[in-house]
């Protein structure tokens, strides 16, 4: 005790004199990085590089500080949204998102806002890496056929939205008008491989959900938050197919990802990979091993991952509905060796029967009630509404499938081969390698949990479209092939 | 008759040659709440309104016999350089563009001079919204669904400014084409004006916490915006006009 109490006037000097000037020192740190990003002189200018979505400008690098122009362009254009349904969206530089921006902390941006003559609303720009009234809104604000350019230096380094912010606000974001702006820190993000550009954004249209031809805005819809479409990048399948981002095994994969909303937030997710690192909200804080990270609308995060085994990595919303029925799916390819020191795959299938059933009776024996059977037509009509709740996100409408992700089931040699099998597949679901039309897949198909009558219904929609066989199944056939 | 009487009366029978007089309707006033610039019902009172927009053979007309007017010969101060941009020559308004489609790309200041020329003047703000906000049925049917939706639905259609007019659908006061063709010049279209020092300002993101989620505002909303958008020497392709006369 007598030693404590003659250490403690000790230990309170040693804090005072020695401690407290560490701290007054790192805060003064904090503000002079603030302060000597305003007073950075810059002494170059140039224009800047602007990409489309997935694509990112060139990293800032080394360079010093520079007087940046940014031309951006404001274009309402009608673009697809999903397989045969359009709508008129309202664009920065006739993408949604709009083109990303890629900038370094203590650059002069000097920034042109031009409003195509076409258009019919006058729009504008509120950048979240402003600081200053509006995010530039008032300073951008912009007739059809008229430019404004305003300019601001950007102080704060991180991944900030940028969206439209006329009257009223919400709608002009609701078609369209948001993007990312980096404004990377001095001497740059540290370099990865592969660098992409993402943002979701929820969409609200007249007609439900692949409800085809143009699709005009639903105000009532977006009041309610419920949208038709939930997706990445603008439209459905805007990254998978031809759009899937690609990287090879090793590289690390940094994903720039943006939530314009106007009002889901994302629970966003890389079915089969871990970000290493997670930017969290964009900003300097770093997260570590993480499997879902949360994008608020308005909002960004940066995530990092290294890709360590060949496959398709399924980017989702984890709001899953969102992913399966409304669009917000994405494809990762990754090519190079596998790798079975991390991933063995499968090496065993055996059978399990504990004797016992999981409800406590036994429902395997064939059911007594009568069976029903609907008239072509009936079925016809019951199959395509069956189809577009459980079969058309990965089918799609035309039957077409997604290439190297969901076989096709128009002309589907597979499919038209074996229709005892089509009833097992509906019923059971399907997993592992099959071969359609010559291409191979390998994938899952989750069971469907259809009444009899119903798989009925939706294979014989399926076999009556799309050049295929014109099988009519009947419930007595899905009864015996169950 | 004095020969003095002769020359007025010869004067006002040039003045209808070389100024069309278009068919109007009246508009008996009366009061209603705008959505922006007062907060309490302001009067509107009895006036007469053309029933189309201005048009492109009309002005075609107007800048014959009104030369300062012409493509070439407008002035600086009076329009920006895109003044009938569409218009091949000063008295061509092109094969884009059908006589009976309205004019555009015309300044405030050119679209004033036309309606004084035909003896009219420009609508009010209030005078515009208080015919405007009329369907085919009633006076004021800004609560409607439908009504709400067909304004939407037109930011939704491009090139609307190549169409003719009297095509729509007549409101209750045999009024065509408010809706679904082109925006239109008011004489006091910025005195509801968005001023970049202004705090208070709800065509920003204020909007967002505006007190309503009435459907008839985001139409309405989007107007304002528009017109606030404005200067009076600017030229629109999506903006027309039409007139007004007092009673």
């Amino acid at each position: 005790m007598e030693l404590n109490n003659t250490l403690n006037p000790v230990i309170k000097f040693i804090t005072i004199f020695f401690l407290l000037p560490i701290l007054l020192l790192s805060c003064e740190d904090a503000e002079k990085k603030k302060v000597n990003a305003e007073e950075m002189e810059v002494r170059d200018s140039g224009i800047a590089e602007l990409t489309p979505p997935p694509f990112v400008p060139k990293p800032v690098g080394n360079r010093p500080p520079k007087k940046l122009v940014i031309n951006m362009e404001v274009i309402e254009k009608e673009m697809e949204m999903s397989n045969g349904v359009t709508y008129l969206y309202w664009t920065f530089d006739g993408t949604v998102p709009g083109s990303f921006i890629r900038t370094r902390v203590g650059d002069e941006i000097e920034f042109h806002l031009k409003n195509h003559p076409d258009s019919k609303l006058p729009h504008n720009i509120d950048l979240h890496a402003v600081n200053g009234p509006g995010g530039g809104a008032e300073a951008s604000f912009v007739a059809p056929g008229k430019e404004a350019v305003f300019t601001f230096k950007a102080l704060n380094p991180g991944l900030y939205v940028y969206h439209c912010a006329t009257a009223p606000v919400a709608m002009h974001v609701a078609n369209g008008m948001y993007g990312l702006i980096l404004v990377e820190p001095a001497g740059g993000l540290p370099p990865v491989d592969k660098e992409y550009y993402i943002m979701q954004g929820d969409f609200y249209t007249e007609g439900e959900t692949n409800e085809p031809g143009l699709q005009n805005f639903d105000i009532q819809k977006a009041i309610d938050e419920e949208p038709e479409y939930v997706v990445f990048n603008g439209k459905v399948g805007a990254l998978t197919g031809e759009g899937a981002i690609t990287a090879e095994v090793g590289e690390t994969v940094r994903l720039y990802v943006g939530n314009g909303g106007p009002n889901m937030i994302s629970s966003f997710h890389v079915i089969g990979e871990i970000f290493d690192k997670v930017y969290l909200e964009g900003g300097d804080m770093i997260n570590e091993n993480v499997g879902t990270t949360i994008i608020p609308a308005g909002g960004a995060a940066i995530v990092e991952m290294k890709v360590e085994v060949p496959g398709e990595y399924i980017l989702v919303d984890h709001a899953l509905f969102r992913a399966f029925n409304k669009g917000t799916l994405g494809i990762l390819e990754v090519e190079g060796p596998s790798n079975n020191n991390v991933f063995g795959g499968k090496i065993a299938e055996n059978d399990y029967n504990p004797g016992t059933s999981a409800e406590g009776t036994d429902d395997s024996g064939m059911p007594s009630e009568p069976i029903i059977e609907l008239s072509k037509s009936e079925k016809m009509a019951q199959g395509e509404k069956i189809y577009t709740q459980r079969c058309l996100a990965c089918h799609q409408a035309t039957g077409a499938g997604v290439p190297n992700a969901f076989p096709p089931l128009a002309s589907a040699d597979f499919l038209n081969a074996d229709a005892k099998r089509a009833i097992k597949t509906v019923k059971h679901g399907l997993r592992g390698e099959i071969t359609v039309n010559g291409q191979t897949y390998n994938g899952i198909m989750p069971p469907q949990n259809l009444s009899d009558e119903e798989i009925a219904s939706v294979l014989t929609y399926i076999y009556n479209n799309w050049g295929n066989n014109k099988t009519e199944v009947t419930t007595q056939m899905v009864r015996e092939n169950r | 008759m004095k020969p003095i009487t002769y020359f007025l009366l010869s004067v006002i029978f040039s003045l209808k040659v070389y100024c069309q007089t278009d068919s109007m309707v009246v508009i008996k006033g009366g009061k209603f709440l705008p959505l922006y610039g007062t907060s309490s019902e302001v009067d509107v009172t009895n006036f007469k309104m053309d029933v189309y927009p201005v048009t492109n053979a009309d002005f075609l007309k107007f800048v014959k016999s009104n030369p300062q007017w012409k493509k070439s010969e407008v002035k600086g101060i009076f329009s920006d350089e895109d003044y009938l941009e569409y218009w091949e020559k000063d008295e061509n308004f092109g094969k884009n563009r059908f006589p009976n489609s309205p004019v555009t790309n015309v300044s405030w200041f050119a679209a004033k001079s036309y309606c004084e020329c035909m003896g009219k003047r420009l609508p009010t703000v209030n005078e515009w919204e208080y015919v405007a906000m009329s369907n085919a049925e009633v006076k004021d049917a800004r609560q409607n669904e439908a009504y709400n939706k067909t304004i939407l639905s037109w930011y939704e259609t491009p090139s609307t400014y190549k169409n003719i007019v009297g095509n729509g659908t007549k409101n209750y006061w045999g009024v065509y084409d408010l809706f679904g063709m082109v925006w239109e010049w008011t004489y006091d279209f910025n005195s509801v004006m968005v001023s970049a020092n202004s705090k208070d300002n709800n065509l920003y993101c204020d909007a967002g916490t505006f007190t309503t989620s009435d459907l008839m505002n985001y139409a309405a909303f989007m107007r304002y915006a528009f017109r606030s958008s404005l200067e009076g020497k600017f030229t629109i392709k999506n903006l027309g006009f039409r007139c007004v006369q007092d009673i």
